[in-house]
This record gives structure tokens, sequence and C-alpha cells, in this order.
């Protein structure tokens, strides 16, 4: 009986040490399909054109940075600010707007609440592309083609649903009483966001942040037919122009690519904790 | 005396309605401009045409030439193609979900690494595709490292693996996210739920599919919504690098977006009432699907 039981343990143990190998196995195979074009890139970057079509993976040995200047004087330099400049002012207007409506949504009843909320955060799902032609249309009749302006208030605009939505939802899980000393006349309402909604929420204000800045950023169809003026253009509409026309040479958009990608790379990593929670917590109250 | 300091009833309400104003205000007028203006917009220009500045009212005919025009229909049922990717996403990020809560070493690396793709921007993804699908990209190079040379060709310049191709970019692009939203729910999940289970000695497979999917539910429900709404409307950034703006070779990577934006800007052809009108179809598209969603789930909270 003892043997029989100690023989089970043992072959569940064995099988678990397979398991292991196989998860282990399944999981680097995956690191590897998900870093191979990020590897061709970053090789590719310091790379001669010769040396990248004989061999489109090699290490780049000697490493060249040639490609890295002619990226650099061709414009990048001038998409980088214009995309820093836009995302920035948009998803900082973006917060402080959504901030506020969160608020209202959240503390504050009035009639038609539910209404206004919902209309507005069904608004997440309805397509840019919908809106671009009249969208395109207005920004020419206010003169706001080829100008940040147009395209941040565009940008705000589109992310304030989704960003309405994680707030309120977050400022609806801190407890009541630790507002209602200081919501009892109107001027409390703003100190009691300033000095306790805020501090508490700092974590799902940073996910936020992270999550709109990604989106600015990496937003192309808004700023394709918005952005024309090659001194306006952002680094996605520079990398998609800049393509066709270094088509032949492919170290030199490789470097772009890398120019455009590692901002959100670092980023990404440095924000990775409250990026990979406010993400669990945002959809599991969904 | 407490009567005399109050305000009266009324009075008192209607400032508890005024107080939500200036907190809303930003937000519902930044929202109006750039949704509820532009939609209107949108509407009554689908019925109208242009031409040498002089506007008139066509009714449907708009709708007509873009519900008829075998391009537009090309589009949509390429949208509709991009589908398949939904199901594949789904079971490819559930299953690594599960591997990555089974795994104890390492795994804080893998998570870092699997969703680094939805990091990247899709126009660069899509520029650096461009190139690892070309004849010779290092996709080929790893094929026929494998021996498996004969698979080897232009990806994204035959008709036929174009599209294929492109969904293979989006899943690469896509799957960090499902990946990352399961693995996050099976963490939230108690340790005992598998613990009878494995006492038990039932497999692997039996294991997941009685007991972590069903814990699973919502969350594929979320994934699958947001990828359909993905794969239906929001695949122009991959279409117009890959495609270099045409929606080629051909009209084999043709999506909706593309066609609307090709008939509004596009070189020779721009007629932007046409194209409001194919914005309208695809935004009515949207609205049923939302509408579909939402009927999902009060069904569910019925039942």
């Amino acid at each position: 009986m003892i043997g029989q039981a100690e023989s089970e343990k043992a072959e569940r143990r064995s099988n678990r040490r397979f398991g292991v190998v196989v998860r282990q196995a399944l999981l680097v195979s995956a690191s590897a399909l998900a870093l191979l074009p990020l590897y061709a890139m970053l090789t590719a970057a310091f790379k001669g054109q010769n040396d990248y079509l004989a061999h489109p993976l090699s290490l780049p040995l000697p490493p060249s940075g040639a490609a890295f200047a002619t990226a650099i004087t061709s414009g990048f330099p001038r998409w980088l600010v214009n995309s820093v400049l836009v995302a920035g002012v948009s998803v900082f207007a973006t917060m402080v707007f959504a901030v506020l409506a969160a608020y209202a949504f959240s503390r504050m009843p009035f009639p038609g609440r539910g209404v206004t909320f919902t209309l507005m955060i069904s608004l997440m799902v309805v397509p840019p592309i919908v809106m671009l032609i009249p969208l395109f249309e207005l920004m020419s009749d206010l003169n706001l083609v080829n100008t940040y302006e147009g395209v941040i208030v565009i940008y705000a605009g589109l992310m304030l649903p989704f960003s309405i939505y994680l707030l309120t939802s977050f400022f609806n899980t801190i407890p009541r009483e630790l507002l209602e000393a200081g919501s009892i006349d109107g001027a409390g309402h703003l100190r009691a966001l300033v000095s306790i909604v805020l501090p508490l929420a700092l974590p799902a204000l940073v996910t936020l942040g992270i999550v709109n800045l990604l989106w600015a950023w990496n937003e192309l169809l808004i700023a394709l037919v918005l952005l024309q003026d090659d001194s306006k253009k952002t680094l996605m509409v520079g990398i998609t122009i800049f393509q066709s026309h270094n088509n032949l040479n492919v170290p030199v958009t490789m470097a772009g690519l890398l120019i455009a990608t590692v901002p959100v790379v670092s980023l990404y990593l440095g924000g990775q904790r409250f990026f990979v929670q406010g993400l669990a917590a945002g959809a599991v109250k969904e | 005396m407490a009567a005399a300091r109050r305000p009266k009833g009324t009075a008192r309400r209607i400032g508890a309605w005024l107080r939500p104003v200036p907190y809303l205000l930003p937000a519902v007028a930044a929202i109006a401009a750039i949704f509820a203006y532009p939609l209107a917009r949108l509407v009554r220009e689908s019925t109208q045409q242009s031409y040498g500045g002089i506007t008139t009212d066509v009714g449907w005919s708009n709708y007509q030439f873009v519900l008829t025009d075998s391009d537009f229909i090309t589009a949509v049922t390429h949208n509709l193609l991009l589908l398949i990717c939904v199901p594949v996403l789904i079971v490819l990020s559930i299953f690594f979900a599960i591997l990555l809560h089974e795994t104890a070493r390492g795994r804080w690396l893998y998570t870092t690494v699997l969703f680094l793709p939805y990091v990247l921007a899709v126009p660069v993804v899509s520029v650096l595709f461009n190139y690892l699908l070309q004849l010779n990209g290092g996709v080929n190079t790893v094929l026929r490292a494998f021996g498996l040379g004969v698979l080897a060709q232009d990806w994204l310049g035959s008709e036929t693996w174009a599209l294929p191709s492109l969904m293979g970019v989006i899943v690469w692009k896509e799957l960090g996210f499902g990946i990352m939203l399961f693995y996050a729910r099976t963490l939230s999940l108690p340790n005992e739920l598998w613990e009878a289970a494995r006492v038990d000695g039932a497999g692997w497979w039996r294991m997941h599919w009685h007991i972590t999917l069903p814990q699973l539910r919502n969350m594929i429900e979320f994934y699958a919504v947001v990828e359909s709404i993905t794969m239906l409307s929001w695949v122009f950034a991959y279409v117009y690098v890959i495609s270099s703006g045409t929606g080629g070779p051909g009209t084999s990577t043709l999506v909706t977006e593309l066609y609307v934006y090709k008939n509004a800007f596009g070189y020779g052809t721009n007629n932007l009432n046409l194209a409001s009108a194919a914005s309208a179809v695809l935004f009515i598209g949207t609205v049923i699907l939302m509408f579909v969603n939402f009927r999902v789930r009060r069904v569910e909270l019925h039942a």
C-alpha cells in the first residue's frame, strides 16, 4: 500500500518535472518569437545596407553608426519633438478634463447622470475613421489644418471617453466616509478632489497616463490627414513617409524605427508595475 | 431660525444640479466637438453631393453606390475575414496565460517580453514586418535555416498570402494584451480552486477546461468584443503602412477604413460625400455590434 502511494507520488513528481520543462520550452519559444522582429530591427539599424542584404539576421559586426547619422539628418529630430509636444499636451489636457468629469460622475448626483455616463462611455468603441472627414472639414473651417492645436484637441476628445470611464470606476472604489468631511459645500468638492481623491488615485492616474501616452504617440490616421506639412509631422507619419522614400536603404529606416521605439519601450519598462496592475484592474471591473 | 438660514427647497436643488456643471463642462464640450458635431455633419453630408462648389441633396444615392461598389464589398469581406484572428488570439493568449501562471522561474521576464509587442506602435510594427516578410527578409531566412525553404516567398507581395500575412502580423502584435488580461485574472483566483483537481489526479486539459475556463468567462467576452472591434474598424495603420496606402497587391488587403481614406484623401478620387456615406455605414455597423454586445450581457444578467 505504502509502496504504491510512494511510487504514485514519485510518478507525479516526475510528471511535474516533465511539465516544467515543457512549459519553459514553450515560453522560451514564444518569447523568442516576440523578440525576433525587435532583434532584427536592432541589429539592422547598426549595419550597412550590403551587410543587411547579405545577412538580414546576423549580428552587426563591427557596428556602424552610418544609418543613424542619415536618419538623424533627415527629419527625425523634428518629428520626435512634434510627437512629444502633441502627445504630451493632449494627454495632460485629457487627464485634467477626465479627472474633473469623473469626479462629478462619481460623487455628485445630478439628473440624467446615468444616461450621460452610458452615452459617453459607449463612444469608446466609435472608430476615429468615422469622424475623420467631418473633423478634417471642421479643422479646415477653423484654419487648424497643419497646426498642433487641431490634432491636440482631436486626440483629447478621442481619449476622454475611456479616461472618464476608467477614473470614474476607480473613484467609485474610494470609501464615502473619507470624503464626507470635506464635501458639505461646493467649495469643499474641489478641495476634496485635490487633497483626498487625487493622492488615493495616483496609481490609476499613472496607469491612465501611460495608456494614453502610448495611444497618442502611436496614432497614425488623424496625424496623417491633419499634419501634412513636413515640419509638423509626428514620428508615426514621418516613419510611414520615410519608409516609402528610403525603401531601398533598410538600415536607415530601421534606425528611424529604433528612434521612435526607444521612448515607448522605456516608458513601458519604467511604468510596467502600474501598467499591468491598472490594465488588470480596469478589465476586471468590466 | 433654521428655515431662514437655509435656502428654499427648489433653490437648493437647482444649486445642487448646477454644481457638477464646471466639472463636466470641459469634457462634455470636447466630446461634443470631436464626436457629436462630426457625427451629425457626417450624416448630413452623406446624403449630399458637391461638385464645383455647388452642393445638392441626393438622398440615398451615395449609400446605393457604396453598398453596390465591388471595392467596398471586398473591403468589408476582408474585415470579416480578419475576425478569424479573434478565436486564434483567444486560444493562444489563454494557453500562454495558464503557462505563465504555472511557471515560477523566469515568470517576470516572460511577462515583460510577451507583452512588449503590444507596446510598440502599429506603424513601427508594420514597417518592420514589411522588411521581415520580403523574399530575402528575416522570416524567410529563419524558414530556410530550419530547412523549410520551400515555404519561403514574398509574403506581402502575393495576392494569396498578403491577407493571411497581415493576420499573422496583427496576431503577433495583439497577443500580448490578451495574455496579460488572462494572466492577471488567474492571479486573482485562489489556489485552492485547482488544488482538489490536482489531488484527484485530473489531467491538465480537463482541469483547465472545467475549472480555469469558466473563471475566465467574463474576460474572454471582454477580450472578444475588444478584438472584434479592432478587426472591423481599427486596422487602418497596419494596412496603410503594409500596402503603402493601396490596399494591394490588387485589392487583396483593402479594408473599409482604407476605402474611406482613399475615397476622401486618395490621389485623384476625392469624393468626400461618398466617403462620408461609407463612414456612416461603418458607424452603423459599430452601433449594431455594440447593441448586440449589450443585449448579450443583459440576457446573461437575467439568466
